[in-house]
């Protein structure tokens, strides 16, 4: 007999600063020892859900309720924030935001601190707790030096400290890198096996959860569940299409070549996946795909010429980096945390000065520019849009540049409705910006870059944080910006926006260029992507599994129907 | 990258062993010590005794160069306005009127007046090197911990404790603006004009504060969740025991100060006179 921990009854939502329910009549329960995986786009009440667990909602996020939870078997409402935060551990988004302590065994042990537990037994289980997530070498580090997946481990292992029966994990691989990621999931599985806790798990990034088992998934879409259902039923029906879940890959190319999914084919997990069955449809698909390929025109727009860089004299953070970048073109720049990937753009907008090298623009050697000088050129895209934004209308914001630049107003208005007209947001132009979702805001902050007209632009990050429809949103309007001729250069540890929408890749590692080819190519290289942190796809192997002989084609054929099928659904 | 204002600076010195609690205790003692006596004897002594501890300490001038000018530009404003608000003060304090230099009536520059200014400005260059030693010695996740030792409350001490750590982040958060606005022609550099660039500048501002209310509601939700402010009383993971160094330092200081007020008062005034 399985015993609930979570139970939603009848369950509303309203945060008291907005009109509508959040949360509308959810009915869910989650029993002890179990894995569950939350899915659901953005605005849907994922989130939400996560905060009504943890008690954010309704101690420190107001609003009404309606109908009734329960968390280990007693009425959350009865219950204070303390008493739920010792039965669920919440592991949040962002690792750097909520490290409290500086160092590992003082982040690990702040929640026994305010336990008012004794010294020397804070230090014992701190020691043990360190050692079941593979920290317990570190426990003397500051915590802003470890990796991205040695934080995780610390943010988990600092609520794990408190012998919580239910692990929440709010977005877990949204700043991980694509093989963090992997040994993030599959860090969680084993904890789990180990500990028999309950894993709730929120994330929209689906392929990367189910690299290990999950024993069920709750599709959320607009306030309600749509789905509660085994992974191998789910992905047998056509719900996450319906509300914009990225499928895995491998069976979104079954579906493109007619398979139709069924669940003794075991399709969530693709160890066992039989993909097989599916050979001949997956070869006559193949065969009907056609590539066009026209030879790119190349006329070189930047080039980096062996350029180094340190913030330090002693310690160098790039190294003797060359790359050209063509008109026209739209390349990724990859590679784990702290390769050196933001820097490269903060040296090519001039933000920081190479030690040695040149950097070239349209033939003209900018080295020595000011950033004001560059930025008639090349305009760059911060990662956090609230980082730029310092206007209440849009239509200032986009404007702010060209004032500065003391551009004369009738010329302004023109240009900036023009601009607004191209990025979607002329109905808009009067809203105040706080009134914007974080999708729409990003392009108010693309807007405001691209108003000033340079011929190149780089994004840092330009889809972090966002679902996949937002995600799809943003990068099929840089794809069209680009079509009509500007130069886009991304900045991403996402496989897919590297995979999907530029052709090339530059792979960075620890500040050197180790690779610089079609993302195709990158990507089923095992050597690059183990040393760049990346992860193999799944097109790759399942071309394999199925026994094409040149499965890197029958990627880029995947792609370039993908892409296809995006155009014309447009 | 420059060297991050304010932030603990990692060497190895008889002040950095010292527990945290211990170099606030101290750290109060002597400013009160400064505070209390205008006997330039006793203050040129303390300011030579705090270069002393400052060169023990290891940290080099340059460490915390920024803000030393910093508060030194302030010094000299202080001194400039005290001269204006109060040109007699000095007379009206040591009973005499040595005038040096014949402005109009009360602004004349007298002896007296310049001697209690530099009595000023030794008490603040007494207290500005312990202070900034005191913030760049202790560890920050010591820092909450010695607060809460000498009887602040947990909560306000964390508070301060947080403020201090998230000024790097909110320094480099500040750059990369700054950066990204320029990149927009909003200049803040010196091409531009000033009154310009106190408006460009406020470009920068604006988005600081959103992303840094941002940070806050994120770690506090982070602190809650974790059981912070659960208990009246909490324990501290790297809380360190007094040692003997500790005990002697506290009593030297104590001793310290009871001699600057003896020495001050004992003629019934908190004045040194060289003019009588």
């Amino acid at each position: 007999m399985k015993k609930p921990v979570i139970e939603f009854q009848n369950y509303h939502f309203k945060y008291d600063s907005q009109k509508q329910p959040t949360l509308k009549n959810i009915n869910l329960t989650i029993y002890e020892g179990e894995k569950v995986l939350i899915v659901g786009p953005s605005g849907s009440g994922k989130s939400t859900i996560g905060h009504c667990i943890n008690g954010l909602i309704p101690f420190s996020y107001k609003g009404e309720i309606q109908g009734s939870l329960k968390i280990m078997g007693k009425e959350a409402s009865d219950l204070d924030i303390f008493s739920i935060s010792k039965m669920v551990g919440t592991v949040l988004q962002d690792p750097d935001g909520q490290f409290i302590g500086l160092s590992v065994g003082e982040d690990i042990a702040f929640a026994l601190e305010n336990d008012c537990t004794p010294q020397p037994e804070m230090v014992k289980a701190v020691k043990e707790v360190a050692a079941m997530v593979d920290m317990g070498a570190f426990l003397d580090a500051s915590v802003h030096h470890l990796s991205g997946g040695q934080k995780q481990r610390v943010s988990l292992a600092g609520v794990m400290v408190d012998n919580v029966n239910i692990l929440l994990f709010d977005e877990p691989l949204a700043n991980l890198d694509p093989a963090t990621g992997k040994h993030a999931i599959h860090l969680i599985d084993q904890i789990q096996k180990e500990t028999n806790t309950t894993v709730v798990i929120i994330e929209h990034r689906l392929e990367d959860v189910l690299y290990r088992h999950v024993d069920r998934i709750i599709v959320v879409d607009d306030g309600e569940i749509l789905a509660d259902q085994n992974p191998n039923e789910l992905f047998s029906t056509d719900i996450l299409e319906k509300v914009k879940i990225r499928e895995p890959l491998y069976l979104k190319a079954i579906k493109y070549a007619g398979g139709a999914i069924t669940k003794d084919l075991e399709p969530a997990d693709f160890s066992r996946f039989r993909a097989e069955t599916f050979r001949e449809q997956l070869r006559k698909w193949y065969e009907e795909v056609t590539l066009n390929e026209e030879p790119p025109e190349a006329e070189p727009i930047l080039e980096l010429n062996r350029v180094s860089f340190g913030y330090t004299p002693k310690k160098e953070t790039v190294h003797d980096v060359s790359f050209t970048i063509n008109k026209g073109e739209m390349v990724s720049i990859v590679g784990k945390n702290g390769a050196g990937k933001s820097t490269i753009s903060k040296l090519i907008c001039g933000f920081e000065t190479p030690n040695a090298g040149k950097i070239i623009f349209s033939g003209q050697d900018i080295t020595n520019e000011s950033i004001t000088e560059r930025s008639l050129k090349i305009g760059m895209v911060l990662q956090n849009p609230n980082h730029m934004i310092s206007k209440h209308m849009i239509f200032d914001e986009v404007a702010l540049g060209l004032v500065a630049r003391g551009v004369p107003e009738a010329e302004i208005r023109e240009r900036v409705e023009e601009t607004l007209k191209i990025c979607g947001l002329y109905p808009f132009r009067n809203w105040p910006i706080s009134a914007l979702s974080f999708g729409q805001k990003k392009r108010v902050t693309i807007a405001s870059i691209l108003v000033l007209q340079p011929e190149l632009i780089i994004l840092d990050e330009p889809t972090a944080g966002q679902d996949f429809r937002h995600y799809t949103d943003i990068m099929e309007f840089l794809m069209e910006l680009n079509r009509n001729g500007l130069t886009i250069l991304l900045i991403t540890h996402d496989m897919h926006l590297m995979l999907e929408y530029t052709d090339r890749a530059i792979v960075l590692c620890d500040g050197r260029k180790i690779a610089d080819d079609q993302s195709v190519r990158i990507l089923s290289d095992p050597q690059l992507i183990e040393q760049a942190n990346l992860k193999e796809t799944s097109l790759f192997e399942l071309a394999t599994k199925t026994g094409f002989t040149d499965p890197i084609k029958f990627v880029e054929r995947f792609i370039a129907y993908d892409r296809e099928g995006r155009n014309h659904g447009k | 990258m420059a060297n991050e204002m304010l932030s603990y600076i990692d060497r190895t010195s008889p002040i950095h062993r010292l527990t945290g609690a211990t170099k606030l205790v101290c750290f109060i003692l002597w400013s009160t010590a400064a505070m209390l006596t205008y006997d330039t004897r006793i203050l040129l002594f303390l300011f030579i005794a705090s270069l002393v501890i400052f060169y023990v300490s290891k940290i080099r001038l340059r460490d915390i160069l920024f803000v030393l000018i910093f508060i030194l530009v302030f010094l000299l404003i202080n001194n400039i306005a005290i001269y204006l608000f109060s040109p007699q003060e000095g007379v009206k304090i040591y009973g005499t009127g040595h005038v040096l230099v014949e402005f109009a009536g009360r602004y004349n520059m007298t002896l007296e007046q310049l001697f209690y200014q530099l009595n000023i400005t030794l008490k603040y260059l007494t207290v500005i090197p312990a202070a900034l030693l005191f913030i760049v010695t202790t560890h920050p996740s010591e820092f909450a911990a010695s607060l809460n030792r000498i009887g602040v409350s947990y909560r306000i001490a964390y508070a301060v404790s947080l403020a201090l750590r998230y000024i790097p982040d909110v320094q480099r958060d500040f750059r990369n603006i700054a950066k990204a606005q320029q990149a927009r022609g909003l200049d803040m550099s010196k091409n531009e004009k000033f009154l310009k660039r106190v408006k460009n500048a406020s470009a920068v501002l604006a988005p600081l504060i959103l992303s840094s209310l941002e940070k806050i509601e994120i770690i506090s939700n982070a602190m809650e969740l974790r059981g912070f402010g659960k208990k009246k009383k909490r324990t501290w993971y790297n809380a360190r025991p007094f040692q003997k160094r500790d005990y002697t330092a506290i009593i030297l200081f104590v001793l310290l100060l009871i001699a600057t007020l003896l020495i001050t008062y004992h003629d019934g005034s908190r004045f040194y006179n060289p003019f009588s």
